[in-house]
């Protein structure tokens, strides 16, 4: 690995595949949160004191980047597999994009949700 | 096998599908479900935006309704699938012991079926609102 010049789509790919594997646990959050729905007021709430805590919150949030960041890089890979983007410019480009895009997408998530859900 | 002097016609060969016999299945799996989810990421986060600061009784309701429970089992098969493939890929790139490696496959789709039907029962017992 040494031998190689650490650069932002190696980087990248990486990340692509950290997030994969957060979302892929994180499903168990969804699937809780599902099933909790399914049972009764009681195991709701559960859910709600959790995703309504500090740490839910943070786990939360995460989730959102994870998810809108693999997103984006995601749409990068389906250039890549249509043949295009390969000069060394555009590579940079696409790999820039999806990284700002993950995180602007994450904050919009979030500030219209607070915006919609907040005085709930 | 494949060199000219093979007896087996290009045909047989590609009918073959490589040294797993599966070709390229899973691969194009990986991008379908990944087009399916990027077209239902914007219903599914109005969904979850929708349901934000609810109680129980206003969750269920919402979560019961037809068009958002079919999007929400669209998005759940489509995800289980998709990351069921990525997983894969994985534990083949970082497991090499062979025993190691089918234990972990076969958590894999033990973890990815239990998610997908936990998750699709729950929708449906939502829906017929019992």
């Amino acid at each position: 690995m040494q031998t190689y010049r650490w650069t932002l789509t190696m980087a990248l790919s990486i990340v692509h595949r950290a997030t994969g594997i957060a979302l892929y646990f994180g499903t168990l959050l969804l699937a809780w949160w599902l099933i909790a729905a399914a049972s009764g007021p009681t195991a709701y709430a559960n859910v709600q004191a959790f995703t309504g805590s500090a740490i839910g919150k943070l786990i939360v949030f995460g989730y959102t980047w994870a998810l809108m960041h693999h997103l984006c890089s995601g749409i990068r890979h389906f250039f890549w597999d249509l043949g295009y983007g390969f000069k060394a410019n555009e590579r940079e480009a696409l790999t820039w994009g999806a990284l700002v895009a993950g995180i602007a997408l994450t904050v919009l998530v979030w500030i219209i949700a607070y915006a919609v859900g907040g005085g709930r | 096998m494949s060199g000219p002097s093979s007896m087996r016609t290009p045909l047989e060969r590609v009918r073959g599908l490589g040294s797993a016999h599966t070709g390229t299945s899973d691969f194009w799996r990986q991008r379908l479900t990944a087009v399916a989810m990027t077209l239902l990421i914007i219903p599914v986060i109005v969904v979850v935006i929708m349901l934000i600061g609810r109680n129980h009784a206003g969750a269920a309701q919402i979560l019961g309704s037809i068009p958002i429970a079919i999007i929400l089992l669209l998005f759940i098969v489509a995800s289980v699938w998709h990351m069921k493939i990525g997983m894969q890929v994985v534990i083949e790139d970082y497991i090499h012991n062979e025993k190691l490696k089918i234990a972990s496959v076969m958590a894999n789709n033990f973890f990815c079926v239990a998610v997908a039907l936990a998750s699709i029962y729950a929708i449906l017992k939502l829906s017929s609102g019992v």
